[in-house]
């Protein structure tokens, strides 16, 4: 099971950690060359999404990537990663838009209001770390809501795209990969 | 440790792989985030100029600060003075995301630093060595850079602190667990430091590189030695073309061990910023707070 970790700016070393404690064979994807052996699953990690946004055109990643993710790879977007995916992004550009969901970006404010919290997602309680973090103002079509926080989403799943407003990479809960796992097991 | 603590850890984590620009006007901040910094450092004058006017330099008025706030969607850090916890809870209050205990401003205490413990939100501070590292984060800070000589354009401090703390780090690795409080007692650190070090192998927060970046060369350079990210200061807006240049470092820092893109990057970028060498200057400023 390879799984590619975008790796041009943010949190990708921990997923990349996270994902080969759970036994993934998961690479670094910094440019086009990158991802030009196949691979299973995609990850879109934390960091600053109007960074990740530029380096994805800059870089060459962007067009290549999105076709991927339309014909389907399986691909878990957490907190910037989330907002790289939604169609719709208050208080900034889209970036894939694959995802059909509405995101507003630095959702609790400033770094005064990250927070940490525990709430169900996927029939367990977890905890959910937020990080200057985006919230998901509304889903369209066929998004399933997987988690809310205080009456807004904070995890949706649409076919093969996951995604979370919170981070797992930083947790030892493994709830949100295994669900990004049966996925890659699907695809 | 407190919640808060771990989360302004966690957001360094987030601005790894990235480059923090000094700004200093909403416009340069715009320029910035377009160029992809993944943060801005909002001061009044950039150190290029600090040390070229001389004199006292403090905190930034808080209206220019809120108003690159109000400008970009990315985190905004600002700078206080070592030891100045006033001006710490006047950054505090206008939310700031980061604040920068910087030895750039002058010391407004020749003993004590900031108390950060005090602090909810986080705090980066500059260091020399292991020793000044562990001690930053011993009070409080949730992030560490190098204390290259700010606004000089000149690499070789940076350079040494990172070198010298990443030895200090693989020394501390290599002993026994029963050196390990020897050791904390010669660095002047508390033992408990010495043990993650001893069992991580890295520092127990993320450590970017600072002063005299100029190049997207020197940000790979930096990146190379085991930086985590970079801060450019005087190097982005005292250089030809601050765009072109601001794109390049950033496109640097992620791809720093590809000489062929590097080449790329460093092509055509126009005159970078003067730069002094160390020699030359009057201040080091890396000498403020140990």
């Amino acid at each position: 099971m390879r799984i590619g970790v975008l790796a041009v700016q943010g949190a990708f070393a921990e997923h990349i950690a996270a994902l080969k404690l759970l036994g993934a064979d998961a690479f670094e994807i910094r440019q086009l060359r990158d991802i030009s052996q196949d691979f299973d699953g995609l990850v879109l990690p934390g960091g600053e999404s109007t960074v990740m946004n530029k380096l994805l055109r800059d870089l060459g990643l962007f067009a290549p990537l999105k076709a991927k993710i339309e014909a389907g790879l399986p691909v878990l977007g957490t907190c910037a990663g989330m907002i790289l995916l939604a169609k719709h992004v208050e208080g900034g550009i889209p970036c894939f838009g694959t995802l059909d969901v509405t995101v507003k970006r630095n959702a609790y404010g400033r770094q005064l209001g990250s927070f940490v919290c525990r709430e169900q997602f996927a029939g367990q309680e977890i905890t959910m770390r937020f990080i200057r973090a985006p919230y998901v103002e509304s889903v369209e079509h066929d998004t399933e809501i997987l988690a809310e926080h205080d009456g807004k989403i904070v995890a949706v799943r649409q076919s093969n795209q996951l995604a979370a407003a919170f981070h797992p990479e930083l947790t030892e809960n493994t709830a949100v990969y295994d669900l990004f796992f049966k996925s890659l097991a699907k695809a | 440790m407190s919640e808060q603590y771990q989360l302004n850890k966690e957001l360094a984590q987030m601005l790894k792989g990235g480059v923090i620009m000094d700004v200093t006007t909403p416009e340069q901040a715009e320029i910035a985030q377009a160029a992809g910094a993944c943060a801005v450092m909002a001061l009044e004058r950039i150190p290029a100029d600090i040390r070229a006017a001389g004199g006292v330099s403090r905190m930034s008025d808080p209206a220019m600060i809120r108003s690159i706030q109000e400008a970009v969607t990315i985190p905004v850090m600002a700078k206080c003075r070592i030891g100045h916890f006033a001006e710490a809870q006047i950054l505090e209050a206008i939310e700031i995301d980061y604040i920068d205990e910087s030895e750039v401003l002058s010391p407004a205490d020749d003993v004590y630093h900031v108390d950060k413990t005090k602090f909810r939100v986080p705090f980066v501070c500059g260091a020399k060595d292991l020793g000044e590292a562990l001690r930053r984060i011993a009070e409080g800070a949730s992030m560490i850079r190098t204390k290259g000589e700010p606004g000089t354009g000149d690499i070789v401090q940076a350079v040494r602190h990172m070198r010298k703390m990443n030895s200090q780090i693989r020394h501390i690795v290599s002993l026994s667990e029963d050196e390990l409080y020897e050791e904390a007692k010669q660095l002047q650190v508390p033992y408990e430091l010495v043990q993650q070090v001893h069992e991580s192998g890295r520092l127990p927060v993320v450590n970017f590189a600072a002063g005299g970046v100029a190049t997207p060369a020197d940000a790979a350079l930096m990146m190379q030695l085991g930086a985590e990210g970079v801060f450019v200061g005087s190097g982005i807006f005292k250089s030809g073309d601050p765009k072109k240049r601001a794109a390049a470092i950033v496109q640097a820092v992620t791809n720093y061990q590809d000489a062929k893109l590097l080449a790329e990057l460093s092509s055509g970028l126009g005159e970078a910023m003067v730069g002094i060498n160390e020699q030359e200057i009057a201040v080091l400023m890396a000498e403020r707070g140990k």
